[in-house]
């Protein structure tokens, strides 16, 4: 049998009427925002509509891919004791002192509960399918956990051998050199944690985390005031450099720049 | 139960360079094509615009452009001896998906290979002798098709890009500023070369001086305002340095968006659909035909699309995948080096150097995709090997492609990866270091090769690719005896210290190295060594074309992409002069 109409759900793009009124449907049909419904479009591998595309460019107004950022200032991931635990590690993996901003100091902990409560952390883009033998180093990432899951059974892993090891303690209240000690041992595999949680693959993800959260920019929550930029010198989110290409070995004076401009510049209040 | 859909003259798998210049091509000349592109639409106005296209954390770290590897993956180990598993997550190769794919996200470093790549076996054997082609269970070919043949369509491609660039060979005449050592080209690149900044200029100096030639990276960042014979329009680079990973939103990189999608979009004689996942290309009972291909969109429903001309326009490792789940040529066993299919998998052995100094600021984040200086004077047989143990080489590249901190912050040798140590490390040198990428061959053997999984599967239920490799002895020797050319480079420039960063094994599917994988669906002369002919035609199924590096017999110490290009534009090219009249192989077997 032939069909050339594939599907009732195919978005034909011939009309960009057509695609609004799509894009409109999306949103009444129970997804919140047109937001979502751009982000259906664009970060679409998962399920975005099928759409059929002929005659002119599509495009469409208000379907601009505008980056998540983070909002709100309260805790959404972690629970009390997760939050003293990571305040603790990540600044001792970046600490504060008169050259630039800790990793505290830089909102970095806020940073990582927004992505661990986020897309991120939910696993997207990880492959997560079983089975799940144990790997060779060279094999990278061999867990069933999504970093969210991750961080949880670490921290209570960590705690635990911190425990036993240091007379009941909690690695939050572990003096600096003692935390050290231990990020140390996670870092080079030494200790063992149980429940399926392998110390250096936990390590690498929160050493990484913690440098995302420093030099992203600020509107995912970290990098406050830019700090950690001015502290190296980047300028941030400049678009053009054309007149310092062949100005060897000047300073380039831009103070750095976020998405969202920089003080200096006036916020509106809405 | 798929739903038969009306046929089409040519339906192309996968939507990137290829698929772009394939359906180009063939509208051109009146066919009626489809693409199929298992991912979203993208263009620059909507979904890398200049207002946040410069976001770090989104494209590079969270993937925000590469393939989702929750619906499929593939899996990975380093010899035939180990259990493969899935790579759960992008690190060594970032993979693309969507319109335009990894043309979107690519440097635009735009190379040819030296006319002695494409004889591999046959130069170096004569040259060096059988055991420089042999040892180590090296499995190097001829292409089949030589530099002369394939210069003609490097010029279509550098006319479609506007290419940037200083040509070092015209027709045979050495021309000064450019690469002395390139093969001969019939024209002057369409753009000047990109302006240098301090970095790529202070490597040029060194690399002078201890006579080496320099000159600027050929690159499709563009030097200026160019308008390609399309019609469609690309503007100046402003060295934003958010490129590799990254979309452009300035209309300053070549793209398949920036460069044909315009023109080809409005052709009657051409339809897109994205969210369209090609599941297997459907043959005669004989196996000597396909009919078209099946596929499945993001709905669920499957289809039949039934075509006179399939072309797989996808990434090496899906065409390659596509070819075996089809049952399409024999698969390669490594034991008996029988078969075709997955053979000749080939990467790109990658190492670097990092110089440092107190007394001079490099300004990293002024950068592009291809914004360096290089020399050429150690890849390919650009140098007398005699006495070295390898074949094959690599270019070495005062590059600065941008300074994204989360990435690029270069440190000290002996600095811990964290603390205060680290953080005071950082702050000191991220303005005055910078790199040196050396770029390097990746010689093919027995055991590197490509095959379907027997345990793990994709989100349709189809065996996941599978990939055995590792570097081999060959090619960590050409990459010490570079690092240790780039490393005098690296002193003549009297920095305060250097890090040299060598290549070893095993193979580590984690950090970034590159997103050049090759081999797989290999041409060459004949149908008992190779998956295609030169015109990249399967050898078993005359109607199917494979596009793209899985035709590479080994890797080159170039980028890929204007290779894959301009083998497109010669096998376009044929199936117009000869096969659309006489449709059946091209090359005897």
């Amino acid at each position: 049998m032939t069909d050339e109409r594939e599907s009732s759900d195919a978005l034909d793009r011939t009309g960009v009427d057509l695609h609004r009124r799509r894009l409109l449907l999306v949103g009444a049909a129970g997804i919140a925002s047109t937001a979502a419904a751009a982000i259906a479009v664009h970060d679409g591998e998962l399920g975005g509509p099928a759409e059929t595309i002929r005659g002119e460019m599509p495009w469409a107004p208000g379907s601009a891919d505008s980056p998540p950022g983070a909002s709100g200032s309260d805790y959404k991931y972690f629970k009390p004791a997760e939050l003293a635990f990571i305040e603790a590690a990540v600044d001792r993996l970046i600490p504060d002192d008169e050259v630039g901003p800790g990793a505290v100091q830089a909102g970095v902990p806020f940073f990582l509960d927004r992505q661990l409560d986020g897309p991120y952390g939910r696993g997207d883009h990880f492959y997560l399918g079983g089975p799940w033998p144990k790997g060779t180093p060279q094999q990278g990432y061999q867990s069933r956990f999504t970093p969210a899951q991750l961080y949880r059974a670490a921290i209570e892993a960590i705690d635990k051998y911190v425990a036993s090891e240091f007379g009941g303690s909690s690695f939050a209240k572990l003096q600096p050199e003692d935390r050290d000690t231990v990020l140390r041992g996670l870092e080079s595999d030494r200790i063992a944690l149980g429940g399926g949680v392998e110390a250096k693959m936990f390590f690498d993800m929160l050493l990484q985390n913690t440098k995302e959260g420093y030099f992203s920019d600020p509107i995912y929550g970290g990098n406050k005031d830019m700090g950690a930029w001015k502290m190296i010198g980047f300028p941030g989110a400049h678009y053009d450099y054309l007149e310092w290409v062949e100005r060897h070995g000047e300073r380039v004076p831009y103070p750095p720049v976020s998405f969202k401009g920089r003080p200096g510049w006036r916020e509106v209040k809405k | 139960m798929s739903k038969t859909l009306k046929p089409v003259d040519v339906v192309l798998v996968g939507f990137g360079w290829t698929g772009a210049i394939m359906g180009q091509q063939l509208c051109d000349a009146g066919l009626e094509v489809l693409a199929l592109e298992r991912g979203p639409w993208r263009d620059t106005p909507s979904d890398f615009a200049t207002g946040f296209a410069q976001d770090e954390l989104r494209y590079m770290w969270r993937h925000h452009l590469f393939q989702n590897l929750t619906y499929e993956t593939l899996t990975i180990r380093n010899k035939v001896s180990e259990d493969a598993l899935p790579m759960r997550r992008l690190g060594s190769f970032l993979l693309g998906t969507g319109v335009g794919s990894g043309g979107v996200h690519w440097n635009a470093q735009i190379w040819r290979f030296l006319p002695t790549d494409f004889l591999t076996k046959s130069h170096n054997e004569k040259r060096y002798g059988k055991r420089a082609v042999t040892a180590g269970d090296l499995t190097v070919q001829d292409w089949g098709i030589t530099y002369e043949e394939l210069e003609p369509y490097y010029n279509q491609f550098d006319l479609l890009c506007g290419t940037s660039g200083k040509a070092g060979n015209l027709q045979g005449k050495i021309q000064s500023g450019g690469n002395p050592f390139e093969g001969p080209r019939s024209m002057e690149y369409p753009t000047p070369p990109l302006k240098q900044t301090y970095g790529p200029t202070l490597f040029g100096e060194a690399a002078a001086r201890l006579g080496r030639h320099p000159f600027p990276h050929p690159t499709g960042n563009l030097s200026r305002a160019y308008t390609n014979p399309l019609g469609a329009q690309l503007g100046a680079c402003t060295y934003c340095g958010f490129c590799e990973k990254f979309g452009c939103g300035n209309y300053s990189k070549a793209s398949p968006q920036t460069t044909v999608l315009p023109y080809l979009l409005r052709k009657q004689n051409f339809t897109l659909k994205t969210e369209c996942q090609v599941l297997k290309v459907e043959l005669t009972p004989d196996k000597k035909r396909a009919t078209g291909v099946t596929y499945v969109n993001s709905a669920g429903e499957e289809f039949f699309q039934p075509a006179e001309i399939v072309i797989l326009s996808a990434y090496v490792l899906h065409n390659v995948r596509l070819l075996l789940l089809s049952g399409i040529g024999v698969p390669y066993d490594p034991d008996t080096g029988d078969g075709v299919v997955g053979k000749n998998y080939a990467y790109q052995t990658m190492s670097s150097v990092n110089v440092f100094f107190d007394d001079k600021i490099i300004n990293p984040f002024i950068g592009a995709g291809a914004h360096a200086t290089v020399i050429d004077d150690f890849n390919g047989d650009n140098f007398d090997h005699g006495g070295l143990g390898f074949i094959g080489g690599a270019y070495i590249a005062g590059m600065i492609t941008g300074g994204r901190p989360i990435e690029m912050i270069y440190t000290p040798q002996g600095t811990p990866n964290w603390g205060l140590q680290w953080k005071h490390a950082a702050a000191k040198n991220y303005l005055r270091s910078f790199n040196f990428s050396i770029h390097g061959s990746s010689m093919s053997t027995r055991g590197n090769y490509l095959s379907l999984d027997p345990t793990y599967r994709d989100v349709h239920g189809n065996p996941m690719l599978r990939m055995t490799f590792d570097f081999s002895e060959n090619d960590l020797k050409m990459s010490d005896y570079l690092t240790d050319r780039a490393s005098e480079v690296a002193r003549a420039m009297n920095p305060r210290e250097i890090k040299a960063n060598r290549r070893s094994r095993p193979w580590n599917v984690t950090p970034y190295q590159t997103t050049h994988n090759t081999g797989g669906a290999i041409m060459g002369v004949s149908p008992k060594d190779s998956v295609v002919n030169k015109y990249l035609q399967v050898w078993d199924v005359p109607n199917v074309f494979s596009m793209g590096a899985g035709a590479f017999p080994q890797n080159a110490g170039y980028n890929p992409t204007a290779t894959v290009a301009a083998l497109a534009y010669h096998s376009a090219h044929e199936m117009l002069s000869r096969y659309l009249k006489q449709p059946g192989p091209l090359v005897q077997a």
